[in-house]
């Protein structure tokens, strides 16, 4: 990693991967798929501004034979520049390492190697080396928070020459945030078919009513009481592909860290000890206990065995048994 | 010395099973089946034992001293096969090479003897593959299968098989045979029989490893403990620690045991990263042991959850017994749980048989979910515990 590449910002607005920097050997490094076909494809444009007539091979590291990278990269006969893709490093093949490390040490002119790994440790050795050169590395890791996530989809369209308000891009993130190359699909889509400035309006049209709910989002409503948005939440859950097991997983959580203080004196710190569990999650098991009664937590953890049971094939509508074990918690709560 | 001498209290399974393989002509297919711990599959090593002793008269085979009678009991007459299994079910393929196997004509003794430790650990379809084999075996095979009860195997399989019921031996039994064989304190025998319930196996276990009896005298102490919502919370995750922590002592060493003489036979470097191919030996083994340790959780919550029954069943009984009113008798009551006689009492006076048989059925309706489906088993166990409040 050179020193420049390190200091650069990696979150949304950070240039790194939207403007890669050509170098014979560019290791695009990290899990988020997304971000690493972007900074291919930045990579591409360049060399096809350089000289149109590149020539493009792609490779698979993990089904790779001995050899074959020297053969791709030995100059032509008119001697065009030459982009090699080598995808799948995360899992490559022994010989792979054998002859990429000795490509490294003399790459063939005219020649870019874009080696694509999704993170890990598999071929180190070639990691190491890398490194010690100074090859371009480009981070992809995929974006966790909401205000790099928001962030992103600023820098997006204001690279568009387009204006979008602070609410729309909140809006934009709450609905479509969960993955990137969909978050990335919208910015596009609403870039091509709106003019002047992006609004809220605009984003509940092309984007309203979907609502990005976790398995711990409907959890909390429902620990909270609060039915009509736990049910609303676990039906945009499991329609946007949530499986019930890991649902009646979350739930249980919950209710096992509000069983555990309930009722329990001490300091937050003290009962995190005790427990097994972070000071914070003791807090908020608190705030959610001050809605709950010893029997209601006791029929709520026996409803959820039971939903456990039934989605793993006790009962024949696995989804029937979460939304009733939804339904009796967040009606229990309220008491 | 006769191969039957340990079959403790099983005196009527034992003549019939004498009777058999002292004829010309036994059964060719059996169903023993018990309650676990009763010793099944020891009753079928000492039948099959019994059928491929050296000795030539009729009336003495079983002798315990020949060389066939020695190896069958050990496990490695090549005449006997056995197979049970550690993971969850017996598989499609081992049944089937059970099939080839049984075609084989014994090497050097009278009969083959197949014997199926685990007939209730096999799929429908795994079954099937057995039934044209049990029916029609070639003359000189005799299968042998153990189960809990006849139910646990399909009713094809039962009509094909002369079924035998081994009862499960009392207590008395079950001490006298720790005192004999493993030559354990008389005192102390009987009381890991009577916490046993009269599982052989577990008896021994208790009266052997001091851990294990720490172990299960914190589960059957967990009803004194339930007060509210938060410690019955709490000891549910104890209770799974507990059987966790039993089925990782059992296995751990034999693990380690495992990986060292498979890295020797492998001829494994003794330092540095071991070469590819040998790590996927040492992967699948490892996947192996997981697979077990599962199974073995799953054993030891059952046997936890036996173990709470105990103390519920035994609250039952002085309770219905205290109905009776005969006071004079309740000093003279067997209990599993006799060290707790006087907070068993006290419990027993606090509650009301109703709600002693509501508890052991949510305890049982657990026992059945953990064994027969994939369920989470701490919550499951969440639900027990707060359901015993």
């Amino acid at each position: 990693m050179t020193p420049a590449a390190r200091t650069a910002p990696r979150g949304p607005g950070g240039a790194d991967w939207r403007d890669v920097p050509l170098a014979p050997v560019v290791l695009l490094f990290g899990p988020e798929d997304f971000i690493a076909s972007r900074a291919t494809d930045d990579v591409r444009r360049k060399l096809r501004a350089h000289n149109p007539e590149l020539e493009t091979t792609s490779l698979d590291a993990a089904h790779y034979t001995a050899g074959r990278l020297g053969m791709v990269a030995s100059p032509s006969l008119f001697s065009e520049p030459k982009l090699i893709e080598v995808s799948a490093l995360a899992s490559m093949s022994d010989d792979f390492l054998q002859d990429a490390l000795a490509y490294i040490k003399d790459p063939a002119p005219d020649v870019t190697l874009l080696l694509v790994h999704a993170g890990g440790t598999r071929g180190k050795k070639l990691l190491d080396a890398l490194k010690a050169l100074g090859a371009p590395r480009i981070e992809c890791l995929p974006f966790k928070k909401d205000n790099e996530k928001m962030q992103f989809v600023s820098t997006e369209f204001s690279l568009a020459r387009r204006r979008i308000d602070a609410e729309a891009v909140r809006a934009l993130v709450a609905a479509v945030g969960a993955s990137l190359s969909e978050l990335a699909a919208a910015c596009s889509q609403l870039i091509a078919d709106t003019s002047g400035m992006v609004s809220t309006d605009m984003v509940d049209k092309y984007y309203g009513g979907r609502v990005e709910a976790t398995a711990f989002r409907v959890a909390d409503a429902a620990l909270a009481g609060n039915a009509p948005v736990a049910l609303s939440t676990l039906r945009h859950a499991l329609a946007t592909g949530v499986d019930p097991v890991p649902l009646v997983g979350a739930l249980a959580m919950k209710v096992r860290q509000v069983a555990k203080v309930h009722g329990v004196r001490g300091s937050s710190a003290q009962l995190a000890r005790d427990l097994g569990m972070s000071p914070w999650q003791v807090d908020s098991a608190r705030r959610d206990a001050a809605h709950w009664s010893p029997p209601g937590l006791a029929t709520a953890i026996k409803v959820l065995a039971e939903a456990d049971a039934q989605v793993k094939g006790e009962a024949k509508d696995p989804v029937y048994a979460v939304e009733h074990a939804v339904m009796v918690i967040a009606t229990e709560a309220r008491r | 010395m006769s191969v039957w001498v340990d079959l403790q209290g099983q005196d009527s399974v034992v003549a019939q099973l004498r009777r058999a393989a002292q004829s010309t002509s036994p059964t060719h297919a059996w169903l023993l089946t018990g309650p676990p711990g009763s010793g099944r599959s020891n009753a079928a090593l000492a039948f099959a034992a019994a059928l491929v002793c050296e000795r030539p008269e009729l009336a003495a085979r079983g002798c315990g001293v020949c060389k066939a009678c020695h190896t069958t009991l050990a496990g490695t007459n090549a005449d006997v096969t056995y197979i049970a299994t550690e993971k969850t079910t017996i598989t499609i393929d081992e049944s089937r090479a059970l099939v080839r196997k049984a075609h084989d004509s014994p090497s050097s003794s009278r009969w083959r003897v197949m014997i199926v430790g685990d007939a209730d650990r096999m799929a429908e379809r795994t079954t099937n593959v057995l039934l044209k084999a049990i029916e029609e075996p070639p003359p000189r095979t005799i299968w042998i299968l153990c189960a809990p009860s006849p139910a646990d195997v399909l009713v094809t399989i039962r009509s094909r098989c002369r079924t035998l019921t081994l009862r499960l031996p009392p207590v008395a039994d079950v001490a006298a045979l720790l005192v004999r064989r493993d030559g354990i304190e008389p005192e102390l025998a009987l009381t890991a029989a009577r916490a046993a319930q009269s599982h052989i196996g577990i008896a021994r276990r208790l009266a052997t490893d001091p851990g294990a009896r720490e172990r299960r005298d914190a589960t059957v102490n967990l009803p004194l403990k339930l007060r509210d919502i938060s410690t019955a919370v709490q000891s549910a995750a104890s209770l799974l620690e507990l059987a966790q922590a039993e089925a990782s002592s059992s296995n751990e060493e034999r693990d380690a045991v495992e990986k060292v003489s498979l890295l020797r036979s492998l001829g494994a470097p003794e330092t540095g990263t071991l070469p590819p191919p040998m790590r996927a030996q040492v992967r699948a083994l490892e996947e192996d042991q997981k697979r077990r340790a599962k199974r073995s959780v799953t054993d030891q919550l059952d046997r936890a959850l036996t173990d709470l029954l105990s103390f519920y069943r035994d609250v039952l009984v002085l309770q219905l017994d205290a109905r009776g009113g005969n006071s004079a008798q309740h000093a003279a009551l067997e209990l599993v749980n006799d060290p707790l006689r006087a907070q068993l009492q006290d419990f027993a006076a606090r509650s009301r048989p109703e709600t002693t048989l509501i508890r052991m059925d949510a305890i049982n309706s657990v026992r059945r979910r953990l064994t027969t489906t994939n369920v989470a088993p701490l919550l499951a166990l969440e639900a027990m515990a707060v359901s015993l409040l």
